[in-house]
């Protein structure tokens, strides 16, 4: 394991060992192993079509790999019971590309929604907790408002309310940044490490986004057509001599030089 | 034509049908699993912190059923006038007019009531529910609810399968006793019998087998309704276009599928 920042505890909060996987033919995964320690912000980084948002998927048990082990908090993932699952549900935040808010509730029941399906809290105090949650990320506001009304920052703001009004212990993101500007998109970068500050939270962070990524991570995960290519600080994946990360790094294209007659051929095949 | 393209049209003719056949023992098979899980969180939901929600009950039953009632009242009502003149029509050829009382009764209490029902709460839910829970599926909902922590079979389709059964029944009573009320008043005027006696003649010739026979109906197609429009919403992909796809498919299935088990039943029940 690469040298981690100091406030960073080294027990595993998560653990990936040897996952595999593939949608019917397709490999998507092959043998990735990752480790994400306690408090830690760790970004997964790929292009398009590298695995991340499928390893995400493995990671919140959407998707069962074809091979390998998920643990979290100790507990291989596989093996839980639905009730052991319902429980480590609690544990775990979610904020998804798109927001996923429930359309047909408002910005203050989607962040309730949560406490009114796992615990026993009456109304006023379930209301009280989701105010707190929604000023945290400057939604307070508009808890009145429906999904359909809001832009894409403050879909993904209350996403993030929604992801941390049980107190989490992990947080995953899928593309924070996508489809934002860039100020708002620095923005919720921020509102990311200060979540992590303020509850000392563990983060899980898949995105494609460069700056993003080196504004918020601790370590970073990169994963190239199903594998990974390194794990290690900002400073290290930097100074990397591997020709394809540094190609990701440099946005530099990887597109083949198409041989002219192979193009035709292509292009003709298969026609009777 | 060379022997090679009629195989190859034979073998994909094959293909296509086996296609189909493995893709209806899958949905078959997929509606199974939902009715199973739906009825083991009703019963079981509150054991594993999961209880169905009243008030989703409520919510779906208000769709469902009382937000049918005047599209029902009207379909019935008229259904009832029509199969009075056609009754009459016909039986006066026989000079038998006065025995289209008894027909009607029988006729809507056992078959009509119900399938009228059936066929307006398909097209009203059985798309309703499909494209509701095809949005929630393509805009991760779906998946939102499962890492919260909630089934989402719990949440969306345990309320619908409630509320299905309890207003399925109560929608058929509205139905039948508006087609008896659409048959009389073209009896009342073509006959000269006066309300009273109709009432009297419809209650003579029915017997509480009769409506047992359609509340029966009525609670296997609310079931039939919940499964297939819900499977048919899980599995929507492809954007708009796919899901405006299922929802066709789910009002289409839906009718079919309750037009096919009236006619399992009644070649039971009339033997």
């Amino acid at each position: 394991m690469s040298a981690l920042p100091k406030h960073i505890n080294r027990s595993a909060v998560m653990e990936v060992e040897n996952v595999s996987t593939s949608y019917g033919e397709r490999r998507i995964l092959e043998d990735v192993s990752l480790s994400v320690s306690e408090g830690e912000i760790m970004v997964i980084m790929g292009g398009s079509g590298s695995g991340k948002s499928t390893l995400l998927r493995c990671l919140l048990g959407l998707h069962h790999p074809d091979t390998g082990t998920i643990r979290l908090f100790g507990r291989d993932i596989a093996e839980l019971s639905g009730r052991e699952w319902h429980k480590l549900r609690t544990k775990i935040g979610v904020s998804f590309q798109g927001g996923a808010l429930f359309n047909s509730m408002s910005v203050g029941d989607n962040v309730c929604m949560p406490l009114r399906e796992h615990t026993r809290l009456d109304e006023r105090t379930i209301r009280i907790i989701s105010r707190m949650k929604l000023e945290l990320v400057d939604m307070a506001a508009f808890a009145h408002l429906m999904p359909a009304q809001l832009s894409g920052g403050m879909t993904k703001r209350t996403a993030l309310a929604r992801a941390i009004v049980m107190d989490p212990n992990i947080l995953f993101f899928d593309e924070p940044s996508a489809g934002l500007d860039p100020i708002v998109a620095a923005d919720l970068d921020k509102l990311i490490l200060q979540i992590r500050d303020a509850m000392g939270v563990t983060i899980v962070v898949v995105t494609h986004e460069l700056q993003s990524a080196f504004a918020i991570a601790d370590r970073i995960t990169i994963l190239d057509h199903g594998h990974i290519l390194m794990t290690g600080t900002i400073d290290e994946v930097r100074s990397s001599d591997n020709q394809r990360i540094r190609n990701l790094l440099q946005r530099s294209s990887e597109q083949e030089v198409i041989d002219a007659d192979e193009y035709l051929r292509r292009l003709t095949e298969g026609e009777d | 034509m060379p022997a090679s393209l009629h195989q190859s049209q034979f073998r994909r003719f094959a293909e296509n049908i086996g296609s189909r056949f493995a893709g209806g023992v899958e949905a078959f098979g997929y509606g199974s699993v939902l009715l199973v899980e739906s009825v083991f969180w009703i019963f079981a939901g509150c054991w594993f912190q999961q209880c169905v929600r009243v008030r989703s009950v409520v919510e779906e039953m208000m769709n469902i059923g009382v937000r049918a009632v005047p599209v029902l009242a009207i379909l019935a009502l008229a259904n009832g006038a029509m199969m009075a003149m056609q009754g009459i029509a016909t039986l006066r050829d026989f000079g038998a007019e006065s025995q289209v009382i008894a027909g009607i009764a029988l006729s809507v209490t056992r078959e009509f009531g119900v399938l009228i029902t059936g066929i307006v709460v398909a097209g009203r839910s059985g798309s309703a529910i499909a494209a509701r829970i095809g949005t929630m599926q393509m805009a991760q909902e779906i998946d939102a609810l499962r890492v919260i922590g909630v089934a989402p079979v719990r949440y969306l389709v345990s309320p619908i399968l409630i509320a299905m059964l309890v207003m399925m029944p109560l929608l058929t009573i509205l139905a039948n006793a508006m087609a008896i009320v659409g048959g009389g008043i073209f009896v009342i005027a073509d006959l000269q019998v006066n309300f009273s006696v109709y009432l009297e003649r419809v209650f003579a010739a029915l017997t509480p087998g009769d409506l047992v026979q359609g509340l029966v109906k009525s609670l296997v197609f609310g079931v039939l309704i919940t499964l297939v429009a819900s499977s048919n919403g899980f599995s929507a992909t492809g954007g708009a276009e796919g899901l405006g796809r299922a929802t066709t498919r789910s009002v289409v299935l839906c009718i079919g599928a309750i037009v096919i088990a009236d006619m399992i039943f009644t070649f039971f029940l009339s033997r």
